[in-house]
């Protein structure tokens, strides 16, 4: 089983390289973007030894404990069999 | 009375044997490193956490050396009135442990700095900065990418209010300007104490600037304060 | 390059490891039998150019390399000299062009982090680096002899190759710890598609704990440790020996990725199990690998290495031998420990967190020998990889000056009286501007020893609990050396040993980093054979004996090759930190007095020369004529009357003058204090031009107290050199008579603006706005 975790910072805070690459984007004449967020995005393959709920439970706990940092940032997160 | 100092060493760290020599070597303090894998702080009266890049800075700065046993003794150790001093790196790992609040985000410029930068101090209400005048301005350089001080307002606010910002980035005047901002931290803000003001986290590194050779003096008078802080009990 | 072991040994594949019919003949006689695919590939790396040297090793003997100071010449992974105190230090540049073209971050990181593991090897913990840099333009320029076009579209891709490599360079220096002193970064349209990237790095070491990449001792076990192995970086020593076609950015896999967390885990973890006694020898795994190291270390202790590869830590699955033996993947080492004290050295990599696995042993055959699955898929006599690789004595084209000596036909000199607008825009310059842009994204402070970081003159570091410093300084010239490579060459040399000797240390040793177009051209072997010539001149007469470095071939892109390009790094001695001079003025009311050679310049002669300078490129937009002459005797005794003057604490600044000439230096002497001069030339008939920003050499500008001026006449004229009081410091600003004649007058502050932002503005130019 494996765990895909995005992380990303809250809208509130301000996000300078994905504001950089927006204005690249636009400088080298890419049409239609409005807004670009740069975030992390993690891979965490599971031994399988927990259960569903119990791995749900376990992957949560691992991106809010430290994959991420509440003061900044958010997370989403999905398993895939 | 000498204060003992303790340097810890986390994996990636590479400002210890500079903060180590400043306090043996320049200010003649016992003084001895802390190995991140054990929870013994040995008797120290202040604990260093000194720059570098602690497990390369993988994941964020400072993200997975809070975890470590000698923060867990940390923690311990600042939560009964222990001095805890974060320089760099230092400063970002005690933010992530929780011992000091907000965050370090990358430069405003995105990129790493090394330069030196002028410090205006705001409060002499610290064991960090009780020898100093309040509204001097200190030459001492920074290194870093990730000093770009974050938290929320009612954190700032806080901050402000119990006058725990005891650096703030400033003209060599004093003016505190968003020019003489070389990261974009929030409010100018370069360094921090926490409620308790015995724990401090700063951006710039006193020990690059303790010595004539150096080029630098200013940051003689920050350590200067940590060194002779046993006089305030 | 996954083919199966047993692939047969074409005349295809021959070809696509490099290796010509004749060289495959020569693998048949030594081994007696066809290849296998894995020994083929060992072949073709360690017989590389990059490896081997078969080209430059004929002339690479001609270079000095020893004196009384000279601990390890060149054939170790650094050379090391003796600094006193019982101090030794290592030292070493090397090239990393190739990856830094196809991939500018990680290029330039692998780049840094192989230099550091070269250092650490010795067992000297590195306490600085520096690196010379060179790219195609930032900027749209006057553009020199119309034989290099630079097109809008390629100046854009030099701001990401800029931007990539100063940020790989600073990302691993950083991360590692060791302050980066600066060194140079030059822009040329022949750096187009080619750029350099020379990284140098020192270390400290105890004379009596020197490591050599040395194995000994039948039966001692062979440990790997550091970063597992992956199929990164496969034959990346072969793509460093090739030049670039349209297709070479299609090798982008072949580019390793550098961990600089991993190697400040393995410089610690090395450094202390070299202290448990229990190490014998050690050598990083960089160009080649696995291959390099296991042969060399065996070949340099006429022994063995026999190892698994089941036991090799691998990152990916399934990888074949042959990919094994020649990934290039990074921060990993070989070393030979002392049977029975394993255990002591396995302690230390725990401690760390590093994985250390015994993968073989020593054995009293001189060959190496690697197994899979306890068979044999390879066993070569070690010679047959290092001594006896081929050697080639190529052609050698006798160099022709590629452009006129005359001034070309439309520039007329000494027409205008004031040269101020002329003076900042040559100040903005790519060549002349400030390099803060570059030098700050680097940690200069790191381990608290830096006493002059980058844009002064030299990096200068104390050694910490003792009163000496060293002084380290990067130069070369490649126009110069494109217009006259022998001449050039020996600037090389000299302006790298003024920069050292004006802190006033004594120049001592040198390492060298030769970057050039592809050898199997009779006219590129003519370079370099020129260039070589210059070096070993004057190295013998400035006594600074090369102590290792390397050669770089192959640096064209689509036929057309770099100006020849050798970097020197000169690492000199200051007895005493506390008399190093710095190169800014700093106070206004100050002497300032021109130290140089006792000799006129003919008007002829004079214009000749100034068809190389930055001032004909830059502002005339032409190129002509040949470098300013050279006398190494008179260079000799500038630098030991610096050292005296230093030593008698007679000046408060040196800086000699280059790039942009006096006026130049002058500018540059006064903008970190906002100081600015009040001078006067006489021109002795020179055209102005040519007395302002006329590049000649053994020019040392210095500062003082006015009452040090007698003596530090004496001094020089003790040395047969001239000596002469041309003005003052005063405060802000900048004025210049020649003759008596006003000929810049500006505020340092305005020349300043021009200079220190050039390069910023250039690099975020907004190019396509421009090419409208």
């Amino acid at each position: 089983m494996k765990a895909y975790v995005y992380v990303s910072l809250k809208k509130s805070v301000l996000d300078p390289q994905g504001k950089t690459i927006q204005g690249a984007l636009t400088k080298m004449g890419y049409q239609g973007v409005e807004d670009v967020r740069q975030g992390k995005f993690f891979e965490v393959t599971l031994d399988g030894k927990l259960g569903r709920d119990a791995a749900q439970a376990e992957v949560e706990r691992i991106a809010r404990e430290v994959l991420t940092n509440p003061v900044i940032e958010d997370f989403r997160y999905s398993l895939e069999d | 009375m000498a204060m003992k100092f303790g340097v810890i060493i986390f994996p990636g760290s590479n400002c210890d044997h500079d903060a180590y020599w400043a306090f043996k070597e320049v200010f003649q303090q016992p003084a001895t490193f802390l190995w991140h894998d054990s929870s013994d702080l040995q008797g120290c009266d202040a604990v260093i956490v000194p720059g570098g890049f602690a497990y390369g800075d993988y994941l964020r700065t400072g993200a997975i050396a809070r975890f470590s046993p000698i923060m867990e003794a940390v923690r311990k150790f600042a939560s009964t009135g222990g001095l805890v001093m974060g320089i760099c790196n230092g400063f970002q790992i005690l933010c992530e442990s929780g011992l000091l609040p907000g965050v370090l985000m990358r430069n405003k410029n995105l990129k790493y700095i090394c330069k030196p930068v002028h410090i205006r101090v705001e409060s002499t209400d610290s064991p960090f900065t009780h020898s100093l005048r309040r509204g001097e301005v200190l030459e001492v350089p920074i290194g870093h990418m990730e000093g770009n001080y974050y938290c929320d307002e009612a954190t700032l606010q806080q901050l402000q209010k119990q006058d725990r910002i005891l650096f703030r980035y400033s003209t060599p005047e004093g003016t505190i300007t968003p020019e003489a901002n070389p990261n974009g931290a929030i409010d100018n803000i370069a360094g921090i104490c926490s409620e308790g003001r015995n724990v401090l986290g700063m951006m710039p590194h006193p020990e690059r600037a303790s010595e004539t050779a150096l080029g630098m003096t200013d940051g003689v008078r920050i350590l200067q304060a940590l060194v002779t802080s046993g006089t305030l009990k | 390059m996954t083919s199966p072991e047993n692939a047969a040994i074409t005349a295809e594949v021959i070809r696509d490891h490099g290796l010509t019919q004749d060289e495959y003949q020569r693998i048949l006689k030594w081994l007696g039998r066809t290849p296998t695919l894995t020994e083929l590939g060992i072949f073709s790396v360690m017989w590389s150019e990059h490896c081997s040297y078969k080209s430059s090793r004929v002339h690479l003997k001609r270079l000095p390399t020893r004196s009384k100071l000279v601990v390890q010449g060149p054939g170790e992974n650094a050379g090391i000299i003796d600094i006193g105190d019982g101090w030794t230090c290592a030292f070493k540049i090397e090239s990393h062009n190739h990856p830094s073209f196809i991939e500018p971050f990680q290029g330039a990181t692998t780049g840094v982090g192989g230099i550091l593991r070269d250092i650490f090897t010795m067992g000297a913990r590195p306490v600085a680096v520096m690196d010379s840099l060179r790219f195609g333009p930032v900027t749209k320029e006057p553009g020199d002899s119309g034989r290099w076009q630079t097109d809008q579209a390629t100046i854009h891709k030099n701001h990401s190759i800029v931007d990539g490599v100063v940020g790989g360079v600073a990302s691993y220096g950083n991360c590692f710890g060791v302050p980066n002193l600066g060194g140079e970064t030059k822009f040329e349209p022949c750096y187009n598609g080619n750029p350099l990237v020379n990284a140098f790095a020192l270390g400290l070491v105890k004379r009596e704990k020197i490591f050599y990449a040395k194995a000994a001792g039948a039966g001692n076990p062979v440990i790997y440790v550091g970063s597992k192995t992956g199929r990164d970086g496969i034959h990346g020593a072969t793509m460093a020996s090739e030049e670039f076609s349209e297709g070479s950015e299609a090798k982008r896999p072949n580019v390793q990725v550098g961990d600089p967390f991993m190697e400040k885990l393995l410089l610690e973890a090395c450094v202390e199990a070299m202290e448990t006694g229990a190490v014998i020898g050690i050598q990083d795994m960089g160009a080649a690998g696995l291959t390099c190291s296991t042969c060399e270390m065996g070949g340099r202790g006429a022994v063995g290495l026999e190892i698994e590869l089941d036991k090799v830590p691998q990152r990916e699955t399934g990888m074949t031998p042959y990919e094994i033996m020649l990934s290039e993947s990074q921060e990993r080492m070989l070393l030979v420990a002392e049977k029975g004290r394993e255990e002591e050295v396995f302690a230390v990599f725990r401690k760390w967190g590093l994985d250390a696995v015994e993968i073989g042993q020593v054995i009293p055959e001189n060959k190496m020998r690697v197994r899979e699955h306890g068979n044999v898929v390879a066993e070569i006599p070690n010679e047959a990889l290092t001594d006896d690789a081929p050697l080639y004595h190529r052609p050698v084209e006798p160099w022709v000056s590629p452009v006129a000596k005359e001034v070309p036909d439309g520039i007329k000199f000494g027409t205008k009286k004031d040269l101020t607008g002329e003076f900042h825009a040559l100040l903005a310059s790519p060549n002349i501007c400030s390099k803060r842009w570059v030098y700050e994204q680097y940690d200069s402070m790191v381990q608290t020893n830096t006493m002059q970081g980058p844009g002064g003159e030299a990096g200068v570091i104390r050694i910490k609990g003792s009163q000496r410093g060293l002084a380290m300084a990067l130069d070369g010239n490649g126009r110069w050396c494109y217009l006259e490579p022998k001449l050039g060459a020996m600037h090389a040399v000299a302006e790298a040993a003024r920069n050292v000797a004006c802190t006033g240390a004594r120049p001592v040793a040198a390492t060298n980093c030769l970057n050039f177009g592809n050898p199997e051209k009779p006219p590129i072997m003519g370079q370099f054979s020129a260039v070589i010539d210059g070096l070993t001149e004057a190295c013998i007469a400035l006594e600074t004996p090369i102590t290792g470095g390397n050669v770089s071939f192959y640096n064209e892109t689509l036929g057309e090759g770099i100006y020849p390009t050798p970097v020197l790094g000169i690492v000199g001695l200051l007895d005493d930190t506390s008399k190093a001079v710095g190169s800014h003025f700093k106070a206004p009311g100050k002497a300032i007095v021109l130290l140089n050679e006792n000799r006129k310049k003919h008007i002829d002669e004079a214009q000749v020369e100034f068809g190389s300078s930055e001032y004909a490129l830059h502002i005339l937009g032409a190129m002509w004529g040949a470098p300013p002459k050279l006398s190494l005797g008179a260079e000799k005794v500038l630098h030991q009357a610096l050292r005296q003057l230093a030593a008698e604490e007679l000046v408060e600044s040196a800086k000699d003058c280059s790039d942009g000439g006096i006026a130049a230096a002058l500018a540059e002497k006064g903008f970190a204090h906002n100081i600015g001069v009040d001078v006067d030339f006489a021109s002795s008939g020179l055209p102005l031009e040519c007395v302002l920003f006329g590049e000649n050499p053994t020019r040392v500008l210095v500062s003082c107290d006015a009452g040090h001026v007698s003596r530090i006449q004496q001094v020089a004229t003790n040395f047969g050199l001239a000596a002469r009081q041309i003005g003052t410091t005063i405060p802000g600003n900048f004025q210049v008579r020649v003759d008596g004649n006003p000929a810049l007058r500006a505020e340092v502050s305005a020349l300043k603006e021009s200079w220190a932002t050039a390069l910023d503005r250039a690099l975020h130019s907004d190019v396509k706005a421009a090419a409208v």
